[in-house]
């Protein structure tokens, strides 16, 4: 009788999980799986030869270390303004502080083209700044929406308040008294800032820059809005595929891509989940 | 100098928003904005030439948000249930999507399923891919908070079979992260650009793609109205999420 409640028991666990299961198996396993085998194709059967080429051919190898450059600079740049936006979210008291908080955090739900637009609403050709600095100076300043400036604030601008909204918890367990104390201990606010806050949120800092990373390594319809002569490496992989055919060197890119946000979205998670432990 | 840094990076973020708003009202947008006045024939634009996007958006959403809740609600009580090393694992696999690029995803999903290309089932199949293992988790955390064990004990020793304490114990418990879930996916759906992308054909397509083509247009009013048709739809859903006490909105790329 027991074992057979037992088995019952499974059965409607197992039935429960099932649709879930199929559906990642077939709609997503299975498809990653020939992606990674279409990746793996060549004339001489499988090889290596699309993964090699990313840093073998030139154009290649230019996309790639352009993204992570960008990359690399985009998350440091975040990092330092929204430690500054989460101490004043957590810290400061202001009048209609719940709307700010809001409206920095729309931009979380805009697709990556609106983010570009919004660079080129800026500083595109009839932008608001050039607009502006023609009608002061006479002359148009910050035109640079479509250059690689413009891609690196575009990136700014849906990386800072990711990373800001993912900041903003562990700066609320930052204890204060650590501070008041290294204060009246004659720490000039920059050294308590500097040896007190800092070493507390490392492990917020490092788990977050991990998640900026991986989001600018894979941006792409920020990228594509304003892309003009700049091609980081989710663009050329659209580009490999639809204008190239290249099958097969796309699906490389895309194995690459993949790998690389996945580790950096593991190493969030776990160094997120560890620093909130530690606190 | 700290208070300098924070006002410019707010008005950074904030500014070209409100300014695409009053700009969709503008009859010309050269030098000035409103160099030849005001004018809502950009709204008519827009409309008559992207209304199906919408109405292709809202349906893809609302079905993405209708088979999350099916799948993902059922899953996330059995792992709730099968205390064990591989119902943690079985989690971390259905949780992986939302850790790949959209574009990743796509470009698999167009070499296996291409009998699906031209439906718009084939964009709910990317989105229900990368948006599940959110409604999975928002309900999941949900139910490990609530005492449900007891609860669903009490309702067994009374008589209720597996069914009735799933359908009328479990889920009324959870009821507010599965509509908090929901609120989240609908957001992520309505806003995916990336994989959509990939997918769409000239009849299938969303409002994001949409916005993409219209920016490709390089007219800043009909951009800016058609922003602000987008702005109006999402803008509410992120108020009510943030309303819900969500402070971290996870997923999608950029």
């Amino acid at each position: 009788m027991m074992l057979t409640r037992r088995t019952a028991d499974g059965l409607w666990v197992s039935g429960l999980l099932l649709p879930a299961v199929l559906t990642v198996v077939y709609f997503f396993l299975y498809p990653m799986f020939v992606l990674c085998l279409t990746s793996l194709h060549s004339a001489a059967g499988l090889s290596l030869v699309h993964y090699t080429d990313i840093l073998a051919k030139p154009r290649y190898r230019k996309s790639l270390f352009d993204t992570v450059f960008l990359s690399v600079t985009v998350t440091l740049v975040t990092l330092a303004i929204s430690t500054l936006l989460s101490m004043v979210l957590v810290r400061w008291e202001f009048p209609f502080k719940r709307l700010y908080q809001a409206l920095i955090t729309f931009p979380l739900s805009f697709p990556g083209v609106v983010v570009g637009f919004m660079i080129i609403i800026l500083f595109g050709k009839t932008g608001v700044i050039p607009n502006v600095s023609t009608r002061v100076t006479g002359k148009p300043i910050l035109q640079i929406a479509y250059t690689n400036w413009g891609l690196f604030l575009a990136y700014l601008y849906f990386s800072i308040p990711k990373v800001t909204m993912t900041m903003v918890g562990s700066v609320h367990k930052l204890d204060f008294r650590l501070e008041e104390a290294a204060r009246s201990l004659g720490a000039t606010p920059g050294v308590a800032f500097r040896r007190v806050v800092l070493p507390a949120l490392s492990p917020a800092l490092v788990s977050a820059g991990a998640l900026c990373f991986a989001t600018s390594m894979s941006a792409f319809g920020t990228a594509f809005t304003l892309a003009q002569n700049i091609s980081v490496l989710p663009v050329l992989m659209y580009t490999e595929y639809t204008l190239s055919f290249q099958i097969e060197a796309a699906s490389a890119m895309a194995i690459t891509l993949g790998a690389i946000t996945l580790l950096f979205n593991y190493a969030y998670r776990t160094i997120g989940e560890r620093g909130q432990a530690g606190a | 100098m700290v208070l300098f840094v924070v006002v410019l990076v707010s008005a950074f973020l904030i500014v070209p928003v409100f300014i695409s708003i009053i700009g969709s009202f503008s009859e010309y947008w050269g030098l000035r904005i409103f160099e030849k006045g005001l004018t809502l024939k950009w709204y008519a634009y827009v409309w008559e030439n992207y209304s199906h996007t919408i109405k292709y958006s809202v349906i893809i959403a609302a079905a993405t948000v209708a088979i999350d809740i099916l799948l993902g609600v059922p899953a996330a009580y059995a792992l709730s249930k099968a205390r064990s090393r591989w119902a943690g694992a079985l989690e971390d696999v259905i949780s992986i999507p939302v850790a790949i690029p959209g574009i990743a995803i796509a470009l698999a999903l167009i070499q296996t399923h291409r009998y699906l290309s031209g439906s718009w089932l084939f964009i709910v199949v990317g989105h229900v891919v990368f948006t599940m293992p959110l409604m999975l988790r928002a309900v999941t955390a949900a139910l490990r908070t609530a005492k449900l064990a007891v609860m669903e004990e009490a309702a067994a020793s009374l008589g209720a079979g597996r069914r009735a304490r799933l359908l009328r114990v479990v889920v009324p418990n959870v009821r507010d992260a599965i509509v908090a879930g929901a609120l989240m996916v609908l957001t992520m759906s309505l806003g995916e650009f990336n994989l959509t992308f990939f997918l769409y054909t000239p009849l299938t397509m969303t409002m994001p793609v949409g916005l993409y083509e219209s920016y490709a247009s390089l007219r800043l009013e009909i951009g800016s109205a058609y922003t602000a048709l987008f702005l109006l739809l999402t803008i509410p859903l992120m108020t009510l999420i943030q309303y819900l006490g969500s402070e971290k909105i996870e997923g999608r790329g950029f």
